[in-house]
């Protein structure tokens, strides 16, 4: 088995019930040792898909494989795969051992190997000490750790993730996006991960896919997705504070494109294009709040008036929004700069982070 | 030292100023014992206790005392003699029909009926819920709904039928027969409480167990029994008393010699010749009633947590 060919590959998927279609002829190809990251809002379908590699739901038509071997009818224990559930899903009666080895003890493995594939995990997981513990006594990270760790003995080839780190709060989330990153990094398995957070998505995976009513919106590594987003649904998911979008249209000034907007034009120079900038085509200017220089950070570059509205300081960060050209838009700068509301500054579009999408497709132009 | 002092002062100030602020109300408000609340609540507990509470005291009362004290009619006093042998006659010596040997015999038929009957129909019971619940299968909505509409079907309807069919396979007058019809009429309302008991535990628990290879008895036996002595209390609770109490299909598909304890009571204590003896009427039905009345006592507190469990989600 190289290292290129496909651990997961999903050809042509789709699941209704009944009028309701969730999946809609969907392909993916995961490669071996991939981490790969679902990410949608709720009700896109990242859950059931992940469900249907599983083999918990069945799919109204299509095929998946794992390992290259067409799993599309086979039970769930059979197609080699692990899963972590947002609940956890510890069995409560159960002591942290026991829902260990519950699959092996199913499974009607030799008691040998079970104990020493529980010391391994165990080991993996730093949960030794909470072998004998019933779940009700854990913590939340305990419990997911545990709930790893029953995937882990099982010694699959495909771990599936159904937003596990949802039910924890804010400072345990992070430890444990960590603890998985590094698992790993050493596992070296294919993950697959469903999220709704893009933080974890775009800190964990190799790869991004953005889903929206059933439809893979793109499929790219954390940083295309970031800085060249496909459409402007993923643009507008991906990023806090989220990305601004002026409504425009292109037109011609002395020879050169530009972007204009309620009277306003913005010079597109460094904008790479895939398509024609033909003058008068409605468009969508996309620009990060990143992206924007503010007053000290202009280097000549075309500038222009805005008024500060309001300043959200969030400690590293001074976010300001502003008055510009009939439209409110945010700008990050340096947790240390300050401005008074109403104040004048000058801004400066970073063109060549910019995105610029068809007002009608909503498309990447 | 002298900056110490000072400190001090200064914190003493500080405290000084605090109790000042703390002067007014201050943590919990405090209740009067004797508001018209409190005096309204309990006084209509009381009352309802009361009324529930003296048949029972008249009824113990009066088992407890000879013949010739209950001839004086003062039913609220307590006896002047004990005398247990009114409990004794009502078990072992009432007549009932040609036989002799008081309640003891329909005590004995009545657990010969009740025992199978409760496990086979819970057994069932929960595993068809368990099924209903968890693994759907086509045309599963529509079989539960017409075992709902079961329940509500009044009994009396399906007994002619039901006692042709026994007599056809030839168990009608056994106490198979009888276990079997109290099996089946337990069945709607047992499958709705299980069914609604099992899809309110975690969706995740049983899809987590099925990705650890576990079929369907593995799931059931393993993960959901565990998980379910409550609802298998309140089961239980639900078919004791049914069953012990039941009157209609007793009297309907057994013969006099397997009577079941409820319809021998009502032989005892409806007999027409002779003295009406109160004394033992009371006995009789104190220890006919006696069975679920434990059952009560000894599951209470899992029976009301088990009801939570299976009323709230469905």
């Amino acid at each position: 088995m190289t290292d290129l060919s496909n651990s997961v590959s999903i050809r042509d998927l789709s699941l209704s019930f009944g009028a309701v279609t969730v999946l809609q002829n969907l392909d993916l190809d995961i490669k071996d040792g991939e981490f790969l990251v679902l990410l949608g809002s709720s009700g896109c379908g990242k859950s059931t898909l992940l469900n249907c590699i599983a083999g918990l739901l069945e799919p109204t038509d299509g095929q998946i494989f794992i390992k290259d071997k067409n799993v599309t009818w086979e039970e769930p224990k059979d197609r080699g795969i692990g899963m972590v559930f947002q609940s956890y899903a510890l069995y409560p009666q159960m002591t942290v051992e026991k829902n260990l080895s519950f699959g092996l003890r199913v499974a009607g493995m030799p008691k040998e190997e079970i104990a020493k594939r529980i010391a391994r995990a165990s080991n993996i997981l730093q949960i030794e000490p909470l072998l004998q513990r019933k779940p009700a006594a854990l913590s939340g990270g305990q419990r997911q750790r545990v709930a790893i760790g029953r995937a882990l003995v099982r010694d699959v080839d495909v771990f599936l993730f159904d937003e596990p780190l949802s039910n924890l709060d804010a400072k345990l989330r992070s430890e444990l996006r960590v603890e998985i990153k590094r698992l790993h990094q050493s596992l070296k398995n294919t993950m697959i991960y469903v999220t709704h957070d893009q933080i974890e998505a775009l800190t964990l995976a190799d790869r991004i896919a953005i889903m929206k009513s059933g439809v893979i919106q793109q499929l790219d590594d954390p940083i295309t997705i970031y800085n060249r987003p496909k459409n402007k649904f993923v643009a507008g998911f991906i990023g806090s504070p989220s990305m601004n979008f002026l409504t425009g249209e292109l037109a011609d000034e002395g020879g050169r494109t530009v972007f204009r907007t309620n009277g306003t034009s913005f010079s597109l120079a460094g904008y790479e294009a895939t398509e024609t900038l033909p003058p008068g085509r409605k468009v969508v200017l996309g620009v990060r709040p990143e992206h924007i220089k503010v007053d000290g950070d202009l280097a000549g570059e075309e500038a222009h008036d805005a008024i500060v509205d309001i300043e959200e300081p969030m400690g590293a960060d001074n976010l300001i929004w502003l008055k510009l050209a009939g439209h409110t838009i945010s700008v990050r700068i340096g947790g240390a700069r300050r401005y008074a509301v109403g104040a004048k500054v000058r801004l400066g579009f970073d063109m060549t982070m910019a995105s610029l999408f068809d007002a009608e497709t909503e498309d990447r132009i | 030292m002298a900056n110490v002092s000072i400190l001090n002062a200064t914190g003493a100030a500080i405290d000084a100023v605090r109790t000042e602020v703390a002067a007014g109300p201050r943590g919990k408000r405090p209740k009067k014992v004797l508001s018209g609340r409190n005096i309204m609540v309990y006084g209509t507990l009381g009352l309802a206790a009361l009324y529930y509470l003296l048949p029972l005291y008249v009824m113990v009362v009066t088992s407890l005392k000879g013949m010739p004290e209950v001839r004086l009619g003062n039913i609220f006093s307590p006896p002047m003699e004990i005398t247990f042998e009114p409990w004794v006659k009502a078990w072992a010596q009432a007549c009932t029909g040609l036989n002799c040997d008081g309640l003891s015999r329909g005590f004995w038929n009545s657990v010969r009926i009740l025992v199978p009957s409760v496990i086979v129909s819970i057994a069932v019971a929960s595993v068809s819920g368990y099924a209903l619940a968890n693994w759907r299968f086509k045309g599963s909505e529509l079989f539960f709904s017409v075992l709902i509409i079961g329940a509500f079907i009044p009994y009396q309807v399906m007994i002619y039928p039901l006692v042709i069919i026994l007599r056809e396979i030839g168990i009608y007058g056994s106490l198979t027969g009888l276990v079997i019809v109290h099996t089946i009429f337990g069945m709607p309302i047992l499958t709705l409480l299980f069914r609604n008991y099992f899809a309110g535990l975690p969706e995740e628990l049983f899809k987590a167990a099925r990705i650890d290879g576990a079929g369907f008895w593995q799931i059931y036996g393993r993960i959901m029994l565990p998980m379910s002595l409550p609802i298998f209390v309140v089961a239980i609770i639900i078919q004791v008393t049914g069953i012990w109490n039941d009157f209609l299909f007793g009297v309907v598909f057994t013969r006099p010699d397997t009577y079941p304890m409820t319809v021998q009571l009502n032989n005892i204590v409806n007999s027409v010749q002779g003295v009406k003896e109160y004394n033992v009427n009371m006995a009789a039905t104190l220890l006919t009633g006696a069975v679920p009345l434990i059952v009560y006592f000894v599951s209470g507190r899992l029976f009301v947590r088990g009801i939570a469990a299976g009323a709230v989600k469905g």
